[in-house]
Formats: C-alpha cells, structure tokens, sequence
C-alpha cells in the first residue's frame, strides 16, 4: 500500500530550517506537507533520551544564533521554546591552572588581571573588534546574500545596501573587516593576547565544526559566526534551550501544526522527482509519492543533489560546483548522563563559570597539534572540547542531584585512518569507544572523578551525524563557514538565491546563506525567495525590517 | 496587643536613619556581590545581588527566593471582621472562604483606588491583608463603629518568596508536601508558618509567613532543599520584569495610590486599571460605590493598556501617541521580555484611544547608545492577555518543573 498525496509544497527533512521555512510556507497560504525520514523531528536540533530520566541535545547543544526576528514573528515561546542564558566558561590545565570567563565583567577582569594586566586591557579592544564586526554582519542575516555577479535588480538592491554599509565603515575599518574576514583565528588572537591559556581558550570559536587549524586563514570569521548571535540583545552571549535543543524544532513543528500544515515521520526521501527541468515531487523510501511544485530540501546541497536529484536534470558545471562543496565532517560529541555533579578542584568553591562552556586546551599550538591528527585522518590525541553541564540550569535535563554533560569534541574526521586506509567504514565501535576514551582522560585534567560519575555515555563520531541526521560527512554547518563558500557562494556561485538549476527545487538548509548555526536564517530567508517567485512575496513578514 | 498601645513605650528610643535590615539580611548581605540595595518601605532590599539577566531566568525556569517582608501586613479580626472588610473592598469578602486569598482594591469616597493587596481568610472573623502602602490608620478609620480589632503585623510577621516551576519540588525537598494546595489557597504547615500559593510573578509559586526571629531557619530549610533545583535569591528587578510580563500592577507605579498622590485627579478608578472584574455593585455598599456608580455611567477617562511594542529597545518612559501625532497617553512600566521574546509594556491610555479607539497606536521610545540619543517611533499594539502566563502557575498538583 503507498500513499499519494498532492500539495502546494513539500519540505524534505524536518530539521529546524526545514520547519522554519514549512511555517513561512503554510502561513503564507501554501498547503506544505514536511517529510521527515527519522521517526522523530528536529534534525540537529533535537532532543532525545536514550536512558530514563536524562534528556540529551544529542548534536547541536547551545543556541544563540537562532534569530530573534523569527522566534517573535512565530511566537515560538507560545509553544513552549524558552532559550535561557548560561554564564561564562573556564579552561584548566594539567598543571592545576585555570582562566574563569566569568560573565562579570569586573570578576572577569580581575581573572584576565591574574594571568596577564595587558591582556585585561587587550580584553576590552579585542571585544570591540568583534562587536563591531558583529554588528557589520547582522543585518545581512535575514537577507538573501548580496550577488555582484548578477544583474537582476532585487540582486542590485542587496548589493547597494552592502556597498552602503561598507562604504559606512571607512576605508581603514573595511580594510580591517576584510583582513578579519578572511584572517586566522591565531593570527588575530596572538596580536592582542600573550596569555596562552586566555587565547586558548578564546580560540574554541575559531575552530568548532570547521576542518581547518587555529592558524588557518578563514577561522576568525568562523569566531565571529559563532559571535553574532544574542540572547536577549546581549551580542555574543549563548544559552541553553530549555528541554534541549529539541525545544526549538518541537516549537517550530507545533507553530506549523497549529498553521494547518503536516508532519510526516519515518520516511526519506527517495527521489526528487523532476520531469522537464521542473520538479514534480518526492518519492519516499516507503513507496510514498507525494506530488508538489516546490520542493524544498532541508537537506544539505550535497545529499539534495548528488543523492536524490536525478543526475540528467542537472547542468555538468553545477554538479561539479555541488561535487566540490566542502562539507567535511571535522567533530564527534559525548553525550553522557552523570549520577552527580563531578569535581573541578583547580575551580575556586562554587565558581559561577562552571555553569558556562569548560575546556582543556592550554595554548594555540596545542590546538594546532590537534588539528595535525585530523589531517593524518586520526582524532585528535590532545583534543579540544566544549563541555557544559546543562543540567546546573535547566531542571528539566536530569534529576534533581544528577546532571547532563554535553561535549562537543574536535578533531575527529569522517574518513578515519585505520591499517592504511581511510574510510568512514573505520568508525567500528571499539573505535568510537577509544576515541571517549581519549575524550575522557582529558577531561579527567578538569574533574579526575569523571569517569565513576558516567551513568551512560552516547558516543557520536562524524559517520553517525551522517547516518541519523544525514549531514554529509556529519558536517554540522552543512558545508563549512569558508569564505570561499559564504555569501553569494554559498552553496554555490549563481545559486545564492536559495534556487537549483532545476525549476521549484530549493536548498532551504544551512548549506545556504548565512550558514549553520541553528539560525533559522537560511529557511526564513529560502521562504521569502520562494513566495517571491511564486509572486506571493506580500505574505511574507519583513523579518530584516 | 494593637499597635497604639506599645507606641508610647516607643516614642523615647530614637529611630534610626536611612535603611534598616529585614528579617532575611543576614542572608540576603552575603549574596549580594551587586551591593545593590534599594528602599522597600525604609527596609534594605536587595535590587540585584548578581546578575538581573540570571535572577530573572532562575525565577523563569527554576526558582528564585525573593524577601517580601517590607509588605505591609494587617490582621483583622472579630465577629464583624468580614462585614467591615466587605464594606472597604470593592469585591464580595463574604465569598472568600477561610483558606482562600483574594485579591482586592479599596476606593476612596470618589472611587479612586487606595491600594491593592491581597486578602487572606483564616477562619469566620479572622483575616488578613497585604499591601504596599501603610494602611493602619484608613483600616482603623475603617473599622469604627465594628466590632473588630485591627492589628499591624508588618515587622512582627516576615514574608518570603518562593517562585518559578521548580518550587513545588523545592517544598517537597523541604519536607513540606502542599501538591493538593491550589492556587489561591494558604494553610498553616506548622504553629507559626503558613504558606499560600500566591505571588507576584503570575508563575508557579508560593509564600511563606512566619514570625520575623524565625525568618533565618526558614530560609535556610528552602535554601538547602533547593539547592538540586536551581534555587536562586533575586532582587527587585528580576521580579519587576516578571510581574510585568504577568500584567500585575505596582502602586506607585502603574497607579498613584490616591492617599499618596498630592496633585489632583492623580486618582483612578477600578476599571481605568482594567481591573472592574474585581468590582462587586451587587454585595451591598462599600466605599467609593456611589462614585463608582457615576463614574460607569460617565465611562473611564483612560485605561491601563497592556502592549506588545514593536522592536526591543524597553519602552519605559515613553510616551504614546494616536496616529503618530496627537499624544494620548505613557509607558508606566515598560521591559524587554526574555520569555514572551516580545517587547511589553503597561501603559495608561487616555479615552477615546485607551478604550474604544485604540488601533494606530505608538510609542516614542529615546534611546541613548554610546553617547548618540536616538528617537523612535513604534507601533503598539494592545493585548488583552497576560504577556506570560503558563499552564503550570495553575496546575494541581504541581509538575516538578
């Protein structure tokens, strides 16, 4: 027995952008069908508990990035999305020494005091760099990438408004924002800090998610990307969605539900089913077949194209701008559900930090080090960690007494070395459990005790973001924040307006501009392009407004 | 003892000046790393003691400890406690059963609110009333001529605060297992402590009453049972941003309690604070009917309108206007809202626009960034719900967060 169905649109995957772009869709009066093939929704943004009494943000697990315009306009905290705060972070060292990135500011500065007085003043300049990039880059968020190769006049009109501002910014600050665009996180660290372990730690940003070291060209702006989000206003700041990350795909599912738009679960896509240069419609892996002039593919360009879409309705020069997107899977994470708080003895009694983002790493070169493993096609012997303990803020992770950690582990590549060969096949679960194990005798440099508070532990290499999520390579940004794929060339030069070569097919996910992050920017904004092309763009809020 | 007889013994010790210390300072002192303190009714009150932004989501999405024992707090009691009550307030005190709290307004001769408070009921003859203003003196004036006794329980009786979706869990943590108390009910847990699940923040919550000497073992029985649950002590402003988003008002505030307003026509009526529910015409007479009878007929000059303002800059302060031109009305408390991640505001709205007219409404918000003072004007829009209002405030028994 297979289904058939018609509709106005349908969104394949529902991960957070897939929802997002489904709400714009349905609301604007689209009938939208979103297929989903987990048997569970969210995407990278889920929430899911695999022992009793813990919930895990199984992959992404901070939020901050995701945009305000579109939390209001949706209303998503009516359907139960509330994005708390967390408070600064900290790194430790084997040698017993930690740095506190405490929220307050003058605690913080009597921190960066301790370890260096010139970089407690180099904190301050250093922000201001950043918070001016920040606020550079946040209008451009909720509008679709300016293009200069293109002469269509809505693509002239982004394009003036981005000459505007960066004409607004002087030509000694433009200069300064394209050295910043397209500098090393290093680079930049190390003119401002001699503190290693405070430009360690303030490194992390640089490198999360991205196949490229702390010194590679292109990592300050992936620091920046990871920057100019807020909670609440404050720029920079990350929170916690409480119940996980989930939070944000249930609320999104439930605005569209309550829209009239449907779910369905536990069938992918098979085919993008395409005749004459237009797509028809999605095959599912049940026999499904459900028909629709638009079809917009939560997946990332790569699976969207070279997987699903028929290789002859494609152009060869497009398929091989697809072919070499980069999309490298570069990060693994531990999930583990802890039977009490673990000790931090090198933290001062009670320290405020260890409720924010903790890490091990000591100095840049370290972090380089480790980026050296990724490229030999090994995970990182000394890797860098985002650690947080959720469960200190949000009740509703653990119970009372127990916690949840999150860590989010780089390097770890896709195509691991094993015997000579690299090949996602490597990722046996002895393997998996060595490179935890790797994991946890450095987090045993912050609480020696980590190992006896593990109550379960799920172990996430790249190759298992590609199966259960479906992100190519387990890559989180679907496709990583190089400036060579930014922008109008992301995902690919000439298809910067969310489109594909073949008519009604959109890349709605964040392999499209602005990019991953859980910002929801990148469905919106696909939203937005579709209704215009369908000459509906008046039912479409002005979110950039 | 009422409070007239010891005040002879207390004329001949001086006062002390500026702030004294509540029941909970000890505590409170410790926490308070902001060393932020403001004027509760000549008590210290802490305004923030860490961080506004970290308080505030403990109460939000935890549980926060907040000292309210600077309300004012009087007993009344007597065979005819209920019909002097009944004929102060503006609601039916004989429908409040013993158990129960209520909350209520009292009206001058002219109908201008007095206060607001809340008003609990122990048994038949016996209540007691909360509010922010002293009210010893009118409750006296009140009471002449009934056989009832008034007493000022304010520095005998502390108050403390326990709210946000974990505070069940924290009360069952402490021993204390109230999963059958609704809301809007109290009962006395121990000789000397009762709780009611009441407050200011329109979540999930309760207060605790107790003598004042007693006030430190309680706050550390919650502080303890809340430590697996996120408890946290919150100043002011943490609370102020909660209350808003609950559309609860502040006298002084959002309204001028017509005994402190020295100007004229400061005054407002029930229904001009959008409260006339709270007004009962058909319980026999209380104070400010006659007026308020007229003043139903001659409708209200302005309203008390909840908005939702576009943009994120707060619009405290800020001026309304109709049409963008012709200014109707202000801003009386104005905040981002972190949960309801909208921009609210309470706003008094003068008639027709506050009432019958109040489409093309906007605020003029200034804002000050980095030495640059910037105008805007945005749209406000009136809403007739509370900004937050969650399912479990109203939950029982209460989920554990």
């Amino acid at each position: 027995m297979s289904e058939h169905g018609r509709y106005d649109a349908i969104v394949a995957g529902a991960g957070h952008n897939g929802l997002t772009a489904a709400c714009y869709l349905q609301k604007a009066g689209l009938r939208t069908l979103v297929v989903e093939k987990n048997d569970w929704i969210g995407g990278a943004a889920v929430s899911r508990s695999l022992t009793p009494g813990w919930t895990y943000s199984n992959c992404s697990y901070v939020c901050s990035l995701l945009r305000r315009e579109i939390v209001r306009d949706l209303d998503l905290p009516r359907f139960g999305l509330q994005v708390i705060p967390y408070e600064g972070g900290g790194s430790f060292t084997r040698d017993g020494r930690h740095f506190g990135y405490y929220a307050d500011p003058a605690q913080l500065r009597r921190e960066l005091r301790r370890h260096s007085p010139r970089d407690a003043d180099a904190y301050q300049r250093y922000s201001r760099t950043i918070l001016r990039q920040c606020r550079f880059i946040r209008p451009f968020l909720l509008r679709p990438a300016p293009d200069p190769l293109s002469a269509r006049p809505r693509d002239l009109g982004e394009l003036a408004f981005l000459l505007k501002r960066a004409h607004g910014l002087g030509s000694r600050e433009l200069g300064e924002t394209i050295r910043f665009w397209t500098a090393s996180i290093g680079d930049f660290l190390d003119e401002h800090f001699e503190s290693d372990l405070v430009k360690a730690h303030l490194a992390g940003s640089g490198i999360i998610g991205t196949g490229l070291g702390v010194y590679s060209p292109g990592t300050a702006y992936v620091l920046l990307h990871h920057y100019m989000g807020d909670v609440d206003g404050a720029i920079g700041a990350w929170g916690f969605a409480r119940g996980g990350m989930g939070a944000i795909s249930n609320a999104l599912a439930a605005a569209f539900e309550e829209a009239g738009g449907t779910i369905r679960t536990g069938a992918g896509v098979e085919e993008i089913l395409v005749d004459d240069g237009k797509v028809t419609g999605l095959a599912l892996s049940d026999g499904a077949e459900f028909r629709a002039p638009i079809v917009a593919s939560n997946m990332d360009v790569k699976r969207t194209i070279l997987r699903h879409t028929p290789r002859a309705a494609l152009p060869e020069d497009y398929l091989r701008a697809v072919e070499r997107f980069k999309i490298r899977g570069s990060s693994a994470k531990l999930n583990i559900a802890l039977d009490g708080m673990p000790e931090f003895p090198a933290a001062p009694p009670g320290a405020s930090f260890l409720r924010g983002d903790l890490h091990c790493s000591e100095s840049l070169r370290e972090l380089e080090r480790a980026y050296d493993d990724w490229k030999r096609g090994r995970w990182s012997d000394e890797p860098y960690f985002d650690m947080l303990i959720p469960s200190q803020i949000d009740p509703t992770m653990a119970p009372p007494g127990k916690h949840m950690m999150t860590v989010f582990i780089q390097y770890a590549p896709y195509e691991l070395e094993a015997e000579g060969l690299r090949a996602a096949g490597n990722w046996t679960p002895e393997r998996r459990q060595a490179m935890a194990e790797t994991v946890l005798d450095k987090i045993e440099v912050a609480c020696p005790d980590i190992r006896r508070r593990i109550h379960h532990m799920e172990i996430r290499s790249p190759k298992e973001l590609e199966d259960e999520v479906g992100l190519t390579e387990g890559n989180i940004f679907q496709g990583e924040l190089t400036f060579d794929q930014l922008l109008f060339n992301r995902p690919v030069p000439g298809y910067a307006r969310y489109d594909t070569p073949v008519k009604g097919l959109y890349i709605v996910g964040s392999s499209a501009h602005p990019g991953g992050g859980v910002m929801a920017a990148p469905g919106a904004n696909a939203a937005r392009e579709i209704l215009h092309r369908i000459g509906r763009a008046g039912n479409m809020p002005d979110l950039a407004a | 003892m009422n409070a007239r007889d010891s005040f002879a013994g207390r004329a001949a010790t001086p006062v002390p000046q500026g702030l004294i210390d509540g029941p909970f300072h000890q505590r409170l002192a410790a926490l308070n790393h902001a060393r932020a303190w403001y004027d509760w009714a000549g008590y210290a009150a802490p305004s923030v003691l860490d961080t506004v932004e970290f308080e505030y989501f403990a109460l939000r999405n935890a549980a926060s400890l907040f000292d309210i024992s600077p309300m004012r707090k009087f007993r009344v009691a007597g065979p005819q406690a209920e019909a002097m009550l009944n004929r102060m307030v503006t609601r039916d005190v004989a429908r409040l059963a013993p158990g129960r709290v209520a909350y209520v307004l009292w009206c001058d001769e002219e109908g201008m609110v007095i206060d607001d408070g809340t008003l609990f009921r122990f048994g038949p003859d016996d209540f007691r009333l909360c509010c922010q203003e002293p009210m010893f003196g009118w409750l006296e004036d009140a009471a002449w001529g009934f056989d009832c006794a008034v007493t000022d329980e304010t520095d005998a009786l502390a108050a403390l605060a326990l709210q946000g979706p974990t505070s069940h869990a924290i009360l069952k943590a402490a021993g204390l297992d109230l999963g059958d108390l609704r809301p809007f009910a109290h009962r006395e847990v121990a000789p000397g402590l009762a709780i009611s699940r009441t407050g200011f923040t329109g979540d999930l919550g309760y207060e605790f009453w107790g003598a004042w000497d007693a006030a430190l073992p309680l706050w550390d029985r919650l502080w303890e049972a809340g430590r697996a649950h996120g408890l946290r002590a919150v100043g002011y402003e943490a609370v102020n941003i909660a209350r808003i988003e609950a559309g609860f008002l502040t006298a002084g505030v959002d309204f001028q309690p017509v005994h402190a307003a020295e100007r004229l026509h400061r005054g407002r009526t029930p229904r001009e604070l959008g409260l006339e529910r709270l007004v009962d015409f058909g319980k026999g007479h209380f104070n400010g009917r006659r007026a308020l009878l007229a003043a139903e007929k001659r409708g209200p000059r302005s309203r008390l309108l909840r908005l939702d303002v576009e943009g994120h800059k707060p619009a405290q302060g800020a001026l309304i206007y109709h049409g963008r031109r012709r200014e109707v009305g202000h801003v009386t408390s104005g905040t981002w809202s972190p949960t309801a991640k909208r921009n609210i505001a309470l706003a008094e709205v003068r008639a027709p626009w506050g009432t019958t007219k109040s489409g093309d409404l906007w605020a003029e918000i200034y804002t000050c960034e980095e030495g640059v003072w910037e105008r805007r004007m945005v749209r406000a829009r009136p809403q007739r719900a509370a900004f937050y209002r969650p399912a479990r405030a109203r939950a029982t028994p209460p989920a554990d967060f």
